[in-house]
């Protein structure tokens, strides 16, 4: 991966790496790493996941309650910390995704809509 | 996870290990190690930044401030020594000053009794407003009303004793108190060893066990575990003990003697040695305690009481004379005990608030005039990107730091010099040994340390954020600081600080002056080379064994004392008479713990007195008392040899009293008698000029002296007048006493001179607590003023310069400076005798023989202070005289 890849990815909307991660945490347990990994594969590489924020975002979800973290042992024997979808973090996860579905709904109808006016 | 803080290190590591992970991923990509390492760290992005961000996430930003904060505050104030000692040395002496009185007032006033439930218990005040007396004491069968009344859960009466113990290792003489047997249970106290008193006991007489303090136990029988067993003699009669109270168990009292009884006695009272079916008007029970039923308050009951006490004046017409209106008051037992020193408390703890008030204006002031020299500091610091609020913080920080610094200092002096404090206080002082450092304590001086600290660092803090940055930049480059605002609010708080101390110099000219009136008031009688040595005869509770039961008896024994006391080395004159009448003797008699010095009377030919009080003050003295205390007599004749039991009754009366009952008759001759079946009539035989032997405030106080020799007494005290060595008069006295009777003890040798000074102690201790504080108010004020005054001079340097550079005259110049001073000074005055006129009527009850609006003290205070003002602006307005204008000039 280049420079330039980078430039033509999508950069993230507001507020929707905290949706990305939690979903990307119900296949279980994942170091920060690996979580950017999954987010950059699983949208074949599009979005853009700067890793840097992605620990803010962690570090926030924590408090909240909806994930949690323990050091372990990563695949490849490097210590690394786990985060986990806690019972609260799978109930938001089910809320938020509702809401993004209503979200891009709304605006494809729109943009739909648009594109048959025009 | 909630609440728990994450650890920056933790964070950083686990940003390590993410980069390790992706290096890894893109090696086995095939990248080389170099390239993996720049791939892995680009996109990750920026890790300073990342750290940064957690760290403001959390509660470690606001923490990371604070500690910021005060290590540059330390910084700061290590920087500058001279302020920070005396910012630090003023709040240290407010704190410590304000947190001694608090502790104060702290056991005293705030603490409950240490007694069960102490708010259900109260103290029962038997008054005849009519007869214009008070607390005259409870009959028997009154006791047993109140008893029955269904008001109380237990009353018990207290009847005050000293007493000679034997029995022990040693014979002593203990205080006693004789209470009912309910009096433990009626307190809801337990004894650490044995028993109290059955509250159900109601046998007559006195029962012959007695309940010993804890004190005694150690100091008389070494803690013996087995001194149940034991007897002991009081007097003559033996008690067996049955209980120890627990170690710091005190009955309630106002003073110390009240409080630290070594031994309680139980009775009914009646039955030998009382009388078998007491009289009601018989009043021989000095006062009561008493627990209220629960669920009562002291209001309702009293009420209940009140209807309780017209049904019984109805039922007995004879024992209550309307015009005399009996009535019982209840005052909680707390009241009670500290009841008589509130006023003062919280006049010294008022003083004390201001001055701390007075530290803060001077520190705030300091900070002020700092903090416009760091004015160019705090604006470069604005300009580079430093949040208003973030500089407030700091400031406050700083201000917090200092006043907690100081607190702690003033905390650390009060523990060290705790003791000597306590000494300050005058020896009666309700409470005394429950003062002490308590967290409460401990909670004020923080809370107050921090209130302290918000107070003077406010302005300054305000001031640092509302700061004009191109003004401030400017002006700094100039070397001249601080704007047109930072001055004003300067003299505001000059202002408010010379008000407060105009306040505070009143209180203690007021004070003062009473004080002084006090104590040059014309006594009317001579204490000078008197001493007054104390003893008790005994008095068994069989009769039979009574040597000492009637005048007759007890006269020989006087006249035995009187003549071997003579012939003592430097003994001029001697006399003795009963406790009451020693003059200005602050004892129990005034605490109305003993009922004794006082009689109810009818005059003859009088049916009733209309408004005149029926009660009045009586002492039985022998014949020389009046010569010894040198009271001249008027008319008449004093007491002879000849006026004892063979003899008619006869008393002396002073002034006051003729005036009082036979204003326009010859008193002598004229006869009246005690309110008491089969008592005699007496007949006035002399009378003696005013003086001030009850009360050092009242000038005419109505009183009659009887004759020892026909109205004996237990409790005496013999006089001795001439150049005498008070340390060994004790033991001269007691010898020449106990070569008559060996059993009788001694105690409480005394100078009148300190029996007249310790009636005005707890007046001095608060007069001389005002004036300190005074004082250190008014050099705080100075100082504050001085400040302002040369500040503003040095801010002017350049201005006056070109003044005189352009011919101005000194003189004027000098008076410019004076009059900035006087101004400010004024101002604080005016505002400070307007707010003296409202504390100085709230502190009337503790003024004698002067106003509260004294013009003398109100204008001499307003003048003193101005003249410190002036003194304190001339220092810096010599400064400004002699400015040099070529060097102000070039100042520029």
């Amino acid at each position: 991966m280049s420079t330039q890849d980078a430039k033509e990815r999508l950069e993230l909307l507001q507020g929707t790496l905290d949706l990305l991660i939690l979903r990307t945490l119900i296949f279980g347990s994942q170091h920060g790493q690996g979580i950017a990994r999954a987010i950059q594969q699983t949208s074949q590489e599009e979005l853009l996941v700067e890793h840097g924020a992605l620990y803010p975002a962690l570090q926030r979800l924590e408090e909240r309650g909806w994930i949690s973290a323990k050091w372990g042992v990563s695949s490849n024997n490097r210590k690394a910390r786990f985060y986990s979808l806690t019972p609260a973090g799978r109930k938001q996860l089910v809320k938020e995704t509702n809401k993004w579905n209503r979200l891009t709904g709304a605006i494809a109808r729109i943009l739909g809509s648009e594109a048959a006016e025009g | 996870m909630f609440g728990r803080k994450r650890k920056l290190d933790d964070f950083t590591s686990e940003i390590e290990a993410h980069i390790q992970l992706e290096i890894e991923r893109l090696r086995e990509q095939g990248l080389s190690e170099d390239e993996a390492r720049a791939t892995a760290r680009r996109s990750f992005g920026n890790v300073m930044q990342t750290e940064e961000r957690f760290y403001e996430s959390g509660r470690w930003l606001a923490w990371g401030h604070l500690s910021q904060d005060a290590r540059y505050a330390l910084r700061m104030l290590r920087k500058s020594p001279g302020f920070t000692a005396v910012a630090i040395l003023t709040i240290a002496l407010g704190i410590g000053a304000t947190t001694a009185i608090f502790s104060v007032v702290d056991a005293t006033l705030l603490h409950p009794l240490p007694y069960r439930q102490p708010e259900q218990l109260v103290s029962i005040r038997a008054d005849l407003p009519g007869a214009g007396a008070q607390d005259v004491g409870m009959s028997e069968p009154e006791w047993q009303d109140l008893q029955r009344s269904g008001i109380f859960e237990y009353v018990s009466p207290t009847w005050f004793d000293e007493n000679n113990l034997t029995g022990s290792s040693q014979p002593a003489r203990v205080r006693i108190l004789i209470v009912a047997p309910n009096y433990f249970a009626l307190l809801g106290v337990k004894t650490q060893l044995g028993r109290a008193f059955n509250p159900q006991d109601h046998s007559p007489g006195l029962i012959l066990e007695v309940v010993i303090s804890d004190g005694l136990w150690k100091r008389a029988f070494g803690s013996d575990p087995h001194v149940l067993d034991k007897s002991v003699r009081l007097d003559s009669d033996l008690y067996r003990i049955v209980g120890v109270m627990p170690p710091g168990f005190d009955s309630p009292g106002r003073t110390a003697e009240e409080r630290d009884i070594e031994v309680w006695a139980a009775t009914s009272f009646y039955g030998t040695p009382l009388p078998d079916n007491p009289p009601r008007n018989s009043r021989f029970l000095p006062t009561a305690v008493a627990r209220l039923k629960p669920g009562l308050t002291t209001a309702q009951a009293q009420s209940r009481v009140n209807t309780l006490v017209a049904s019984l004046q109805k039922q007995f017409p004879g024992d209550y004379p309307l015009q005399s209106a009996w009535s019982l008051r209840l005052v909680p037992l707390q009241e009670r005990v500290v009841g008589n020193v509130r006023q003062s408390l919280i006049l010294l703890f008022g003083g004390v608030a201001l001055v701390l008030l007075i530290g803060c204006v001077n520190v705030a002031n300091l900070q002020l005039a700092r903090s416009s020299a760091r004015g160019r500091e705090m604006a470069v610091r604005q300009a580079l990107g430093a949040a208003r609020t973030r500089l407030t913080r700091q400031l406050l920080t700083e201000s917090m730091l200092l006043s907690l610094l100081g607190g702690i200092a003033g905390l650390l002096v009060l523990l060290c010099t705790k003791q000597s404090l306590l000494r300050l206080l005058p020896e009666n002082f309700p409470r005394l040994s429950d003062v002490s450092i308590s967290w409460s304590v401990l909670l004020f001086a923080l809370v107050s340390s921090l209130v302290t600290g918000a107070i003077f660092g406010l302005a300054p803090a305000l001031h640092a954020g509302r700061l004009d940055l191109t003004h401030a930049l400017k002006e700094a480059a100039r070397g001249s600081t601080g704007s047109g605002e930072q001055t004003r609010t300067r003299r505001i708080l000059v202002i408010t600080e010379f008000a407060l101390s105009v306040v505070m110099m009143i209180a203690a000219g007021l004070l003062l002056r009473s004080f002084w009136d006090l104590q040059n008031v014309r006594l009317g009688f001579s204490p000078q080379n008197v001493m007054a040595v104390r003893t008790r005869l005994p008095s068994p509770n069989d009769p039979r064994n009574d040597l000492y039961s009637n005048a007759a008896q007890e006269t020989p024994f006087l006249r035995e004392v009187l003549r071997r006391t003579r012939t003592l080395p430097g003994v001029e004159e001697v006399a003795i008479g009963d406790t009451a009448s020693i003059p200005l003797d602050q004892g129990l008699r005034e605490l109305k713990v003993i009922s004794e010095g006082q009689f109810l009377m009818t005059v003859e030919g009088r049916d009733t007195q209309g408004d005149l009080p029926s009660v009045v003050e009586r002492s039985s003295v022998t014949p020389d008392y009046f010569h010894l205390l040198g009271i001249p007599l008027l008319r008449g004749r004093f007491f002879g040899e000849l006026d004892d039991d063979k003899a008619t009754q006869v008393a002396v009366i002073n002034e006051a009293f003729a005036r009082t009952y036979w204003p326009s008759q010859d008193p002598l001759g004229r006869r009246f008698k005690r309110n008491r079946v089969d008592s005699p009539w007496i007949t006035v035989v002399g009378i003696i000029a005013n003086a001030r032997t009850e009360s050092l405030a009242e000038a005419d106080v109505p009183q009659i002296y009887l004759s020892l020799y026909q109205s004996a007494s237990r409790r005496l005290a013999i006089f001795l007048r001439g150049h005498l060595d008070a340390a060994a008069i004790s033991t001269q006295v007691s010898a020449q006493v106990q070569s008559v009777d060996p059993t009788l003890p001694l105690s409480g040798a005394q100078t009148l001179n300190e029996t007249v000074s310790a009636s005005l102690a707890e007046r001095r201790f608060s007069m001389e607590m005002t004036a300190l504080f005074a004082l250190t108010a008014l050099l705080l004020a100075g100082l504050g003023i001085y400040g302002v005054i040369s500040y503003m001079v040095s801010q002017r340097t350049h201005e006056i310069g070109i003044r005189i550079a352009l011919g101005a005259d000194r003189k004027n110049i000098l008076r410019m400076v004076l009059r900035q001073g006087l101004g400010l000074a004024i101002a604080g005055a005016a505002v400070g005798l307007a707010g003296a006129l409202i504390v100085s009527h709230l502190m009337a009850g503790l003024l004698y023989g002067v106003q509260p609006t004294d013009p003398l003290t109100f204008a001499g205070v307003a003048f003193l202070l101005i003249g410190v003002a002036l003194l304190a602006c001339y220092i810096p307005a010599r400064h400004a005289i002699r400015v040099d204008a070529l060097i102000a000039l070039r100042h520029e």
